[in-house]
C-alpha cells in the first residue's frame, strides 16, 4: 500500500505566537515545530504500514527550508521519504492555493491512501483536506479518531458534534484524523540516524506545472486586508473566597445581567 | 439582488439550530437562497420554516440514500443551485465539519475562495465583494478579509450575526444532483451521545461552564454539570480534565477542541494554559474559580474567585436557582 501524510511545521503553540503586521502573514521567525496533529498523522500512516506489509509511507509538506525539519522528524519515526514542495513563489498561498499544489505534488503518484491532521493549529482553517480530496476526486474520510484499511476497503469512527458515525469508503481515499488516533511514537537513535540517508524529492512551481499567475499571496482567492492585535484582557476582578464567593460571584452575574 | 447561498443542514428530523443565523447572515449581503438536501419527499416539511426564516428561494435536491453519503451531495447540490441561479454573491455554510468540507469542496469547484470560521461578514458595496472577520491564534487578533478571485464560500462561527432576516416567500426550485459521481464515502452507522439533559451543544451555547483537572475526579465533575443546568449552558472541558477520563471528548475546549465565543464563560478547576486560553478568549464575559490564586486564567477573567470549587460553586448554585425561584 502507498500511503502519503501531509505535514507543516507551525509556530510553537507553547510560546507565543505572533502575526508579522507588515506582512500580515503568520510570523515564522519563532520556534517552528512539526504540528502535533502531524505527528499522529505520521503515526497513522506507521501504523496502516505495519499492518500491510510492502506498504510505504510518504511524508508531504509544502513551507520554506526550515520545514525539511518536519519530514526529517517524520522520517526518523519510521516514514519512508519526502516530498518537499519549496518555492518563494507559494509564500503566502491560501488554503485553496495550498490545496492545488498538495493535489500536483501527489497526482499521478498512485497514493492508496492520503493522511493528514483534522486542523493545523496555527491557520485552523480544516479545509485543505476536503479540498484535496476534491481535487485528487478520491473519497474523503475526514475527522476519524479511528482508522483501520482492509483489503481495498478504508473504515474509520468519524467525529460529529453530537457523537460519532461511523464511515467507509473504498480506496484510494483521504483520510484526515484527530488528535485521539493514535499517541506518535519517539524517534528512537537509529531512526534518527537512518533519517538523514533518507531520500527527500524536492518540488518548485515549475515540477508542479503551476500556473504563475495563480500561487502566492499577490494571487491568492483570499486576501487579508488588515490585522488588528486584540487588547489584551485588563480590569478583571478577582477576589478570595471568604466563604461568600459563590455569593458575590452569582451579584456579579446578576449585575452584568448574566443570569 | 444577487442570491446569497446557505446550505441548511438537517438532523433527526428538523432544521439545524445554525439555520435562522446562517439567513440572517445571508440577509446581510443580499436575497438568502436555502440549499435543502434530503432524502426523497422529506423536502416540504422544511419549506414554510425556511421561508419565515428569510429564504426567499429554497433549492431543493433530493437523492435515495442521502442520509448515508458523507458530504458530496451537498457539495453537489450547491454547485447546482450556483449554476441554477446565476447570481450569488457569496455562499454561507455552517461552522459544522460536514458544513466546512460542504463549504471547502465547494469552493475548488466554483473556483472560489474560502474563508472559515468567520465570525463577521458586511457587504463591501464600493467592490461588489463581501468582507469577512476573522480570529487568528484564538483571538489574540482579529483578520478582515475581503475575497482576490471567485466567489466567496464562507463557514461562519455561531453567535456571529445579530438579528435575524425578515420572512421571505420561500419559493422552491428543485435542483438535481442525481447526475453527481464523486467518489463519496458511506455513513454506515451513527452513534449520538445521549444526553442527561435537553443542554445546548457546546459550539452555539449562550453559556459555557467548564470543568478542568480541578475537578479530581469524573464522580466530581457532575458539579460542572449541575451548574451548567442551572444557568442553562452548556458543558464543556480542558484538555487535562478529558485526558483524565472526567469526560467525553467532544466537550473539549482549545486549541485542539472546540473554539467557543459564548455571552458568558465559566471556567472551574482550569488552569488557563495558553491552549485552553486559544479556545475561549474570546467570549465576552469569562469567571474563572480555582484554587490556585496564580492560575493564568486569572489574567483573562473578567471575573474570579480564588477558593476551593466545591464550596464556592454549590454556593453559586443555590445563589442562582434563588433568583429564578
Amino acid at each position: 500500500m502507498k500511503i502519503a501524510v501531509l505535514v507543516k511545521e507551525v509556530p510553537d503553540t507553547w510560546g507565543d505566537r505572533a502575526i508579522d503586521p507588515v506582512t500580515k502573514r503568520v510570523d515564522r521567525g519563532g520556534d517552528m515545530v512539526i504540528d502535533e496533529i502531524n505527528e499522529k498523522a505520521v503515526e497513522a500512516a506507521l501504523l496502516v504500514k505495519e499492518a500491510h506489509s510492502g506498504s510505504d509511507v510518504t511524508v508531504v509538506t509544502m513551507g520554506p527550508k526550515s520545514a525539511l525539519d518536519a519530514i526529517r522528524k517524520s522520517l526518523a519515526m519510521g516514514a519512508d521519504r519526502g516530498i518537499h514542495i519549496i518555492d518563494d513563489g507559494l509564500r503566502g498561498s491560501d488554503a485553496v492555493q495550498t490545496s492545488a499544489a498538495l493535489a500536483a505534488a501527489l497526482k499521478g503518484r498512485d497514493f492508496d491512501l492520503v493522511i493528514a491532521g483534522n486542523e493545523s493549529t496555527d491557520g485552523r482553517t480544516a479545509a485543505v483536506p476536503a479540498m484535496l480530496a476534491e481535487r485528487l476526486g478520491v473519497a474523503q474520510l475526514t475527522f476519524l479518531r479511528t482508522l483501520a484499511v482492509s483489503g481495498d476497503t478504508v473504515t474509520g469512527e468519524r467525529v460529529t458534534p453530537d457523537g460519532h458515525v461511523d464511515v467507509r469508503a473504498t480506496l484510494p481515499a483521504l483520510v484526515s484524523v484527530t488528535e485521539q488516533i493514535a499517541e506518535a511514537r519517539y524517534p528512537n537513535f537509529r531512526g534518527i540516524l537512518s533519517a538523514k540517508k533518507k531520500p527527500v524529492e524536492v518540488l518548485a512551481i515549475a515540477d508542479l506545472a503551476l500556473a504563475a499567475g495563480d500561487t502566492g499571496g499577490d494571487n491568492a482567492w483570499s486576501v487579508v486586508a488588515d490585522v488588528t492585535a486584540r487588547p489584551a484582557r485588563t480590569g478583571g476582578t478577582i477576589i478570595t473566597d471568604d466563604g461568600t464567593g459563590g455569593t458575590q460571584l452569582a451579584e456579579f452575574l446578576a449585575s452584568a445581567k448574566l443570569i | 439582488m444577487s442570491h446569497v447561498l446557505v446550505l441548511v443542514e438537517v438532523a433527526n428530523g428538523a432544521l439545524d439550530s445554525s439555520t435562522p443565523e446562517l439567513l440572517a447572515a445571508a440577509a446581510v449581503l443580499g436575497d438568502p437562497a436555502a440549499v435543502l438536501v434530503t432524502e426523497p419527499g422529506e423536502a416540504d416539511a422544511f419549506v414554510v420554516e425556511l421561508g419565515e426564516l428569510g429564504a426567499a428561494v429554497v433549492f431543493t435536491a433530493s437523492l435515495a440514500g442521502v442520509d448515508s453519503m458523507l458530504v458530496t451531495p451537498q457539495v453537489a447540490a450547491l454547485h447546482a443551485a450556483v449554476t441554477a441561479s446565476g447570481d450569488v454573491r457569496a455562499v454561507i455554510v455552517g461552522n459544522s465539519p460536514d458544513g466546512r468540507e460542504a463549504g471547502a469542496r465547494l469552493a475548488i469547484r466554483i473556483d472560489g475562495a474560502y474563508q472559515g470560521d468567520v465570525v463577521g461578514i458586511e457587504a463591501d458595496n464600493a467592490s461588489g465583494g463581501v468582507a469577512v472577520t476573522q480570529q487568528a491564534f484564538g483571538g489574540s487578533y482579529t483578520v478582515t478579509a475581503g475575497t482576490g478571485r471567485g466567489i466567496p464560500v464562507i463557514s461562519l462561527r455561531p453567535h456571529s450575526i445579530d438579528g435575524r432576516a425578515p420572512a421571505a416567500a420561500g419559493i422552491v426550485t428543485e435542483i438535481d444532483i442525481a447526475g453527481d459521481t464523486t467518489a463519496c464515502a458511506e455513513i454506515s452507522a451513527t452513534h449520538e451521545q445521549k444526553q442527561a439533559s435537553e443542554r445546548p451543544s457546546l459550539q452555539g451555547a449562550d453559556i459555557v461552564v467548564s470543568g478542568g483537572r480541578g475537578l479530581g475526579s469524573k464522580e466530581k465533575f457532575v458539579l460542572v454539570e449541575q451548574l451548567a443546568d442551572s444557568l442553562g449552558a452548556a458543558v464543556g472541558a480542558s484538555r487535562a480534565a478529558v485526558d483524565a477520563g472526567y469526560c467525553d471528548h467532544n466537550l473539549q475546549v482549545g486549541q485542539t477542541g472546540v473554539t467557543v465565543s459564548p455571552n458568558l464563560y465559566i471556567a472551574l478547576g482550569i488552569s488557563g494554559a495558553i491552549q485552553h486560553r486559544a479556545g475561549m478568549q474570546s467570549a465576552k464575559t469569562i469567571i474563572a474559580i480555582n484554587k490556585d490564586p496564580d492560575s493564568p486564567i486569572f489574567e483573562v477573567a473578567d471575573f474570579g474567585v480564588v477558593g476551593d470549587l466545591f464550596t464556592v460553586v454549590p454556593q453559586l448554585i443555590d445563589a442562582v436557582n434563588a433568583r429564578r425561584g
